[in-house]
């Protein structure tokens, strides 16, 4: 079985010190600034500061050379159906056409397309690196407490908790399942037929399915036994305060992404022209 | 006067989805500090009793009670499962459904966070209750690094850290080996001599519980108390063999050497018994003299043949290193290990799941290293622990007939096969029921039926008593001999000693992925260096037999057994 | 049960388990069509299940969890889009199946039909509306890219829970049949 793709490790540097809280906000307030905005300049800062930020955080490219692959794959595939789809919706967005290379029937590469997908590319790229280092450098452990203190429901929060819990246990469950089923005969690989696969594939979703509303009653009457919802609030065991390191970068955060609001619509529109 | 802590009074329970009460009339009180165990047959009532403890019934499992029933002096109807956390620690059966954290550190700290305790109290608490069992040296692991018995001292570490005066274990031996077990016999014992709590353990492995003393036993049939007595008084009763709880092998071995018992002797642990007295040493070598030698194993053709098998995920650690061993056909081989030792990945190899890195699997004299699974489906039959991990059709004719549909077989063909397979099962009356009616030993045949249907030449079976008592052991096992006795190849993966001893004539023990002996079970479980690498125990049996002075030791096992064979 | 403020335990740990059990199946239980980029999403069959037993917040949560932590884990970030759409599938799965008693193994036509309304309109809104709408309003994508790729998605899942989804909950509420109504046969 494939090891986990992405996993924390400690490297000790000063962004694994930080407080899971200031990384899942400032991972949320860059996500959210990103999406929000589509000027150019704006985005690049960001981009810039973020790898700068991931730069430090000293995490080991083979930690994320897998998903960068992805990442990679997916952006590409991305593209080239934009470009398909619509190879003028940047000379839409901006007004202007300048051709650079004919193609094929309405397909001819313009200034403004190439500018405006290499825009998209950018605001998907914004929201990796923070994405990457909030998973990277924070402990599993802190992630429940941190959703908590951000004003997630406590019990929504231990809920994200008891997903991280049990995903291995799932994945294992359903690796034992579907080789007892293979065992009888039942193959899932791609040397079936789709509509076999399909009834092939129900045989070890079902047991999975039972399997698994069984655990959910174990773990309810373990989480009612140990006086789970109780009270109103309950206390973090990794749930740490915040140093004035973390406000530092809250506050830098918070004044990168108001400063990148004011700029972009400022002029009264979302987009960077460079065209005209 | 001593300070009663749990009161039962003419209470009786029904479960709501159920026509009748679970629990009749139960008079029971528990004192501060005493140390109870409460055993009884599946389906008796014992972990009702327990539910209504913790609190789980009614409220997580609902039903109706009558009588009363008062925790510290407080009527329990009054008090939610939280409140009743705050005085009952409850430890359950399943290590990994309640193991709810993270990290060991976390799971223990569960309680206080939910009781909003201070962060820097939680870490003083947490390393407390860790230290008392033992944990601290792991507290920042994950569930999935540790072992049962790690996983267990943290879950109790969890029961324990709220201060609760009372602890209440449901069936704590359940998921572990013998060795960890026994660990787990010796730390609540611990935790009771230290801290004087109160403590009530459910459970039906008697034996292994009588490794510590208990003050009572109660013997709950059929929703009632059968039995309320001293652990020496009960096992000189007969109630047990009565009521269908396995009795201490070294107690049988005294009754059928023709010994008086009673509970002066202080029969409860082979440690304890007084075998001078009385003359019954002399008895018992009188015995063994008079029972013929236990005969050796027979040369049999062989059937699965394994040479220098090596396999690893990763090919510097190999999980499988270097094995080679032989089945013979119509043997009933039990292949032993603790976690991690590589049993169930060389169940795995033979099946087909994994490729080895070298070593060669033949059956019948063929070469299968390279068969795909689908190929090695046709001659070698595997069979989950878990038989809800098997089962993937609603009704049970349909789960049998699966592995056949999948083969292309005419369907008349199919109908004779199922039907003539479910009879030699003893499922053929339930063949159009759904399998979720069906009781846990029946649906564990129903995945042995859908097995056999397809025919293989040898059975390779993943603890196949798991979790049963000794009624449905004893027949899981009569079943799995009679298919034995039909010329069926069984391999049993295991690491219950009695099932090994009675039933397997040949064990092997994995270590570290390579085979470290290979012997009869007897002879195993009688050397003090593989039963610790496969974290298995000497047997009582075997204790017994080394103070009376009987030598070998395993002689005097394999004599019992088959006495013992005969008797049942 | 506990008069819990808010959610009830079984709830939350079924929100929890069945997001793994989401996020385990987008990484095993896809099968490729055949047509580039459009798999069969089992987990979209198991949202819809778990939407039915546990209701809509369930689907909400299940569908806004798994999907996040899916994206975050195979692709690093999620595509909140789509992220948002999982969301809104699972609760209206949730809501426009609500009040059926699966649980005490009713679930013959009738059911199966309501079953199968709600997931077509909860596929539709999702999928046809939600997702190429958020994708045009914060990536400002294409609309005919997002509208094909919504399309596809959403059809496709609709006949994974069609088929998948709906067995699975016929033989779920098979499992809840009572002892009673059986007899042994000779």
């Amino acid at each position: 079985m494939a090891a986990k793709l992405l996993a924390y490790s400690d490297t000790g540097s000063p962004v694994h010190r930080l407080n899971g809280v200031t990384k899942l906000a400032v991972f949320l307030l860059i996500a959210v600034t990103g999406m929000v905005i589509y000027d150019t300049r704006c985005l690049l800062v960001m981009l810039a500061i973020s790898l700068y930020v991931f730069f430090l955080s000293k995490v080991p490219f083979k930690q994320y050379s897998f998903v960068l692959y992805l990442i990679i794959v997916f952006s590409v595939l991305n593209q080239l159906a934009i470009f398909l789809f619509a190879p003028d919706q940047g000379t839409v967005i901006y007004g202007t056409r300048h051709e650079l290379l004919p193609i094929a029937g309405r397909y001819s590469v313009t200034a403004e397309q190439l500018f405006y997908q290499f825009n998209v590319l950018l605001k998907y790229a914004v929201v990796v690196p923070p994405a990457l280092l909030f998973l990277l450098t924070t402990d599993p452990s802190e992630f429940a407490a941190s959703l908590n203190r951000i004003g997630v429901p406590y019990k929504i929060a231990y809920a994200v908790s008891l997903t991280m819990r049990y995903i291995p246990d799932v994945q294992q469950e359903y690796v034992n399942i579907s080789t007892a089923a293979q065992a009888r005969g039942i193959d899932l690989s791609r040397k079936e037929k789709l509509g076999r696969r399909l009834k092939n594939m129900i045989s070890v979703l079902l047991p999975l399915v039972l399997a698994t509303l069984e655990r959910i009653e174990k773990v309810s009457a373990a989480l009612e036994l140990r006086g789970f919802g109780r009270g109103r609030k309950r206390t973090w065991y990794k749930g740490r305060s915040l140093t004035r390191k973390d406000w530092i970068v809250l506050a830098c955060a918070v004044l990168l992404s108001a400063a990148a609001f004011a700029i972009t619509f400022g002029k009264g529109s979302r987009f960077y022209n460079p065209f005209v | 006067m001593r300070k009663p802590v749990i009161e039962f009074d003419r209470f009786t329970f029904q479960y709501r989805a159920q026509s009748e009460p679970t629990l009749h009339g139960i008079d029971l009180t528990i004192f501060e500090g005493e140390k109870v165990l409460v055993v009884g047959p599946s389906g008796s009532g014992k972990s009702t009793l327990a539910h209504c403890i913790n609190g789980l019934a009614p409220h997580f499992y609902p039903g109706e009670r009558s009588g009363s029933l008062k925790i510290m002096g407080e009527d329990a109807s009054a008090l939610g499962i939280a409140e009743l956390s705050d005085t009952v620690g409850t430890v359950m059966q399943d290590p990994d459904g309640q193991f709810v954290g993270l990290t060991v550190a976390e799971d223990i700290a569960f309680k206080l966070e939910n009781d909003g305790v201070s962060r820097e109290e939680m870490i003083r608490r947490v390393r407390a209750a860790a230290e008392e069992v033992e944990a601290e040296a792991y507290l920042n692991a994950s569930p999935q690094e540790l072992s049962g018995g790690q996983k267990q001292k943290t879950t109790l570490a969890g029961g324990l850290v709220g201060g609760a005066p009372i602890l209440l274990f449901d069936e704590p031996l359940a998921s572990l080996d013998p060795y960890a077990g026994r660990a787990t016999v010796e730390l609540i014992d611990r935790l009771h001599r230290d801290s004087g709590r109160t403590i009530i353990i459910v459970e039906h492995r008697l034996e292994e519980m009588l490794h510590r003393p208990v003050d009572r036993i109660i013997v709950i049939d059929e929703g009632r108390i059968a039995a309320d007595l001293p652990p020496d008084e009960l096992l000189c009763s007969g109630l047990l063999r009565e009521k269908g709880i396995r009795e201490p092998l070294h107690l049988a071995a005294l009754r059928y050497a023709g010994c008086a018992l009673s509970p002066e002797i202080r029969p409860r642990s082979v440690e304890t018994v007084d075998l001078e007295k009385g003359g019954r040493a002399e008895q018992l070598r009188r015995w063994h003299d008079a029972n013929a030698p236990a005969l050796r194993p027979t040369d049999r053709e062989p059937l699965l043949e394994i040479e220098r098998l090596t396999f690893g995920y990763d090919s510097a650690d190999p999980v499988v290193n270097d094995v080679s061993l032989t089945v013979g056909r119509g043997e009933i081989l039990c292949i032993a290990g603790r976690n991690g030792a590589g049993k169930s990945t060389i169940s795995r190899l033979i099946c087909g799941f994994h490729r080895p890195q070298s070593g060669t699997i033949r059956l019948g004299g063929r070469d299968i290293t390279r068969d795909t699974i689908r190929e090695r489906a046709e001659t070698i039959g595997f069979v989950m622990q878990n038989p809800n991990h098997m089962i993937s059709k609603p009704l049970l004719y349909d789960e049998v007939a699966l592995g056949l549909v999948n083969r292309g077989v005419p369907e008349a063909d199919i109908q004779d096969r199922v039907h003539e397979t479910l009879r030699v099962c003893g499922l053929y009356p339930f063949r159009s029921w759904p399998i979720s009616a069906l009781s846990y030993g029946q649906k564990k045949r129903a995945t042995i039926a859908s097995i056999l249907v397809l025919r293989p030449d040898i059975l390779i079976l993943d603890e196949p008593t798991a979790g049963q008592d000794f009624r449905h052991y004893n027949e899981m096992m009569n079943f799995l001999l009679k298919l034995n006795a039909d010329g069926m190849t069984l391999i049993l993966i295991t690491h219950d000693m009695h099932l090994m001893l009675e039933y397997g004539q040949r064990a092997v023990i994995l270590s570290e992925g390579r085979k470290i002996a290979e012997d009869a079970p007897a002879r195993i479980l009688g050397n003090a260096e593989w039963t610790e690498e496969a974290h298995l125990q000497e047997t009582s049996l075997h204790r017994l037999a080394r103070r009376v002075g009987i030598s070998p030791e395993d002689e005097f096992v394999s004599r019992f057994i088959r006495a013992d064979r005969g008797m049942n | 049960m506990q008069s819990s403020k808010g959610f009830s335990v079984k709830t939350i740990v079924a929100i929890g388990i069945g997001a793994a059990l989401f996020i385990v199946l987008a990484r095993f239980g896809s099968i490729p069509t055949g047509i580039p980029n459009t798999n069969i999403q089992t987990n979209y069959a198991i949202l819809a299940l778990f939407a039915l037993l546990y209701g809509p917040w369930a689907g909400l949560l299940i569908g806004l969890i798994g999907h996040t932590l899916a994206d975050l884990i195979s692709y690093g970030a999620p595509w909140f889009s789509w992220v948002i759409a999982s969301g809104v599938a699972g609760l209206v799965y949730g809501l426009l199946s609500r009040g059926m008693r699966i649980h005490e193994g009713e679930f013959g036509v009738r059911e199966i039909v309501r079953f199968n309304i709600a997931q077509i309109v909860g596929n539709a809104i999702a999928f046809f509306a939600v997702a190429p709408v958020l994708d045009i309003l914060i990536y400002a994508e294409p609309s005919n890219k997002v509208f094909t790729q919504g399309f596809a998605a959403g059809g496709m899942n609709m006949v994974t829970v069609a088929i998948l989804g709906t067995l699975l909950a016929v033989a779920y509420s098979k499992t809840r049949t009572k002892r009673g109504s059986l007899t042994r046969e000779a």
